[in-house]
């Protein structure tokens, strides 16, 4: 199986008529009729998403929109009234309260919004918690709870009340708390969401550091679009109880699904999002630095209508550009290659530079920005014009104009 | 007449079943009568057996320990003018029966006041009956007490039972609900079962709430404790009904006096183990 978790067709229906709202939404009724003739709420509606091992999966949308209603059914905290939800493969919604109790304790840790501590208790006593309901004896959920302080960077405070510590401290707690059980999931429910913006930034990078070394299959909810880009590897966009939308930041950015993610995406700063590798265009026409005479060359830009060309090794190896006038040049004094007139100072990317990234490249030179992989061969190029409009959100008409006034000048 | 016509006899209704219930379950009032009997005089002995200034020392220190200074000095001065005024075995006898009534109270309370709070049915059912416990004149309740129990100590404390429990059964109930729902939410998703949910989190969450019941129970058994006086229950209330029907003024409020101290003393020290709670009750 190569999902760790996988929800299939879920729905959930809150009210007393539960059987009459499924027959009506079986039959296509959207969730305003059936509230109408029922008096029962969907909260979510056919939600399938498929989260894979290791991955930071994150649910977006705004409140109301059955984000936290949908991650509560992973572990059963609410019961889906019709769907399926699988871990590793298997289908937790038939299991029974001893299995659903393995799920929770062994498998999922949750991670809540107003953190969820017990206040009569220490730090200590709180992360190891999840151990102390397992059973596990006194020294040894001490010692596991105390790496998991650790983890989070919280020793030296593990023998004071959690309600003497700020937000952000106790958040980590929560977080201690939830890896201290090491399970597979962690399931975050708007975890930032009650921190100052600066702790929050600080904990999200800190959560990302920490990914990197514990490699959990992360579920996060949030409402707040930036932190699902910073976080999320993928992203599901839910608005009134559907998912409308599930893919990367960049794809949900680039291609949004419907106007309802372009409303969303729209005041997102797209610099740090959109990369080189999205915008770049394939250029077929390119010029061989050893085989391609000036001859061939005008040749090839004519077809192409191009007054540059980039220029490659015979493996595809980037070099530089050629310009038509020196090529032309080069044609007249008789000469056989195009090495005299290769421009070789130019600026090339990887393919996950971002927009920000290109900005001061393209600044001063009148190059199209080349986009390379390791080896430097030659994927792609990125227009300066494609750049200034992914950075300004002009249209290319408004651009053009720009650049001619600019040129008037 | 036609209003005579349509009377409603509750007062008959009642008087049979409690006529039933005292002639079918017989055997069950006197076993229950012996064991409360039994709490009550034990009590009783233990504190009529140790020397007076004994318990005067261990009040004081009780106090000094939860309520502060100021407590501890009142508690051993009021103590100690309660015997010099000669109600020393009276005042013993009374919180002997406080105690014993409280106990019970918070036995039978304290488990209603959980299930209440976890089962709505059964909160729909405990209310009104709280209610009517409650608020139904506390002299009521005396009459099927004696009917059950006889004349004494055992119904005195069957009718302060009855009257002082709605506080343990109502507060526990709230200390539960009030436990904020992101905890109790957290803690099933980490895995935790209904009773561990009630053991780890719930009560010792709901524990400051809780002793606020317990106490309010104690100030309500106090008070019955002297209206039970009129079934012979003794103490302290003996001597106030002795000064009314002797017409005694001095007497009465001699009485009413010592009650008023020892009503002080059980409240301060209860109070105290309530706001202490919040933060003592860590557990590992």
């Amino acid at each position: 199986m190569d999902n760790k978790i996988e929800i299939k067709d879920l729905s959930l229906i809150f009210g007393s008529k539960k059987g009459e709202a499924k027959k009506l939404m079986k039959e296509g009724k959207s969730k305003e009729e059936i509230l109408e003739k029922t008096g029962c709420t969907v909260a979510v509606k056919n939600a399938s998403l498929e989260i894979k091992p290791g991955e930071v999966f994150v649910i977006m949308g705004l409140s109301g929109s059955g984000k936290s209603t949908l991650l509560r059914c992973l572990n059963r905290l609410i019961e889906p009234t019709m769907g399926q939800v699988f871990v590793n493969g298997e289908d937790i919604t038939g299991y029974d309260d001893k299995q659903l109790l393995g799920i929770r304790r062994k498998q999922m840790s949750m991670v809540f919004q107003h953190f969820g501590l017990l206040p009569h208790r220490t730090v200590l006593s709180n992360v190891g918690f999840g151990m102390e309901i397992q059973g596990i004896s006194v020294e040894e959920r001490n010692k596991k709870a105390m790496e998991s302080v650790e983890i989070v960077g919280l020793q030296g405070y593990e023998n004071m009340m959690t309600s003497e510590l700020s937000g952000g401290m106790q958040q980590r707690v929560g977080l201690a708390r939830a890896l201290a059980n090491d399970p597979e999931v962690l399931l975050m429910d708007e975890a930032f969401s009650a921190l100052d913006p600066l702790i929050r930034s600080q904990m999200q990078d800190e959560l990302l550091l920490l990914q990197e070394k514990v490699q959990k299959t992360i579920v996060f909810i949030t409402h707040d679009l930036d932190e699902a880009i910073k976080l999320g590897e993928r992203i599901a966009i839910m608005n009134n109880g559907e998912i409308v939308q599930i893919g990367t930041a960049e794809e949900i950015l680039t291609r949004p699904a419907n106007d309802y993610v372009t409303s969303f995406v729209e005041n997102i700063d797209r610099t740090s999002i959109i990369t080189a590798g999205t915008l770049m265009f394939k250029q077929a026409t390119k010029a061989r630095l050893k085989h391609d005479g000036p001859e061939t060359v005008m040749r090839k830009m004519r077809e192409a209508g191009v007054n540059v060309l980039p220029v490659v090794r015979t493996n595809q190896t980037f070099m530089g550009y050629v310009y038509l006038e020196d090529v032309l040049k080069l044609k007249k004094e008789g000469k056989k290659t195009i090495e005299d007139a290769l421009i070789s100072d130019v600026p090339s990317v990887y393919p996950d530079a971002t927009v920000g990234d290109m900005l001061p490249l393209i600044k001063d030179s009148q190059f199209q920005v080349a986009v390379v992989n390791e080896q430097n061969h030659l994927l792609g190029l990125v227009t300066q014009t494609s750049i200034i409009i992914e950075a300004t959100g002009h249209n290319e008409e408004d651009i053009n104009k720009l650049i001619e006034k600019a040129n008037e000048l | 007449m036609i209003v005579s016509a349509i009377r409603i006899n509750v007062g008959d209704y009642i008087e049979t079943a409690i006529d039933w219930l005292t002639n079918h379950f017989a055997v069950f009032f006197d076993v229950v009568s012996k064991i409360i009997g039994g709490v009550i005089s034990g009590m009783e002995n233990a504190f009529l057996f140790l020397p007076f200034w004994i318990v005067i020392l261990i009040l004081g220190a009780l106090a000094w320990w939860k309520a502060g200074k100021g407590i501890s000095i009142f508690t051993v001065i009021g103590l100690l003018f309660i015997y010099g005024m000669g109600y020393w075995t009276e005042t013993m006898q009374t919180l002997a029966l406080v105690l014993a009534s409280t106990v019970l109270a918070l036995v039978a309370g304290i488990p209603l006041g959980i299930w209440a709070a976890k089962n709505r049915t059964a909160d729909k059912i405990i209310r009104p009956i709280m209610d009517f416990m409650q608020t139904m004149p506390a002299f009521v309740y005396l009459i099927p007490a004696v009917l059950f129990f006889g004349l004494g100590k055992v119904p005195g404390a069957f009718a302060t039972v009855i009257f002082a429990m709605p506080p343990a059964v109502r507060l526990t109930r709230l200390g539960i609900l009030q436990v904020p729902g992101d905890i109790v939410e957290a803690s099933r998703a980490f895995g935790a079962t209904r009773r561990q949910l009630l053991y780890k989190v719930q009560l010792p969450l709901a524990t400051p709430t809780i002793l606020a019941g317990v106490n309010q129970t104690i100030m309500m058994s106090l008070s019955m404790v002297v209206i039970a006086a009129m079934i012979a229950a003794g103490g302290l209330g003996g001597v106030v009904l002795k000064g009314i029907t002797q017409l005694k003024i001095g007497l009465g409020f001699e009485g009413g006096i010592a009650v008023v101290i020892l009503a002080i003393i059980l409240d301060r020290i209860t109070q105290a183990f309530g706001s202490g709670a919040g933060g003592g009750a860590a557990s590992n």
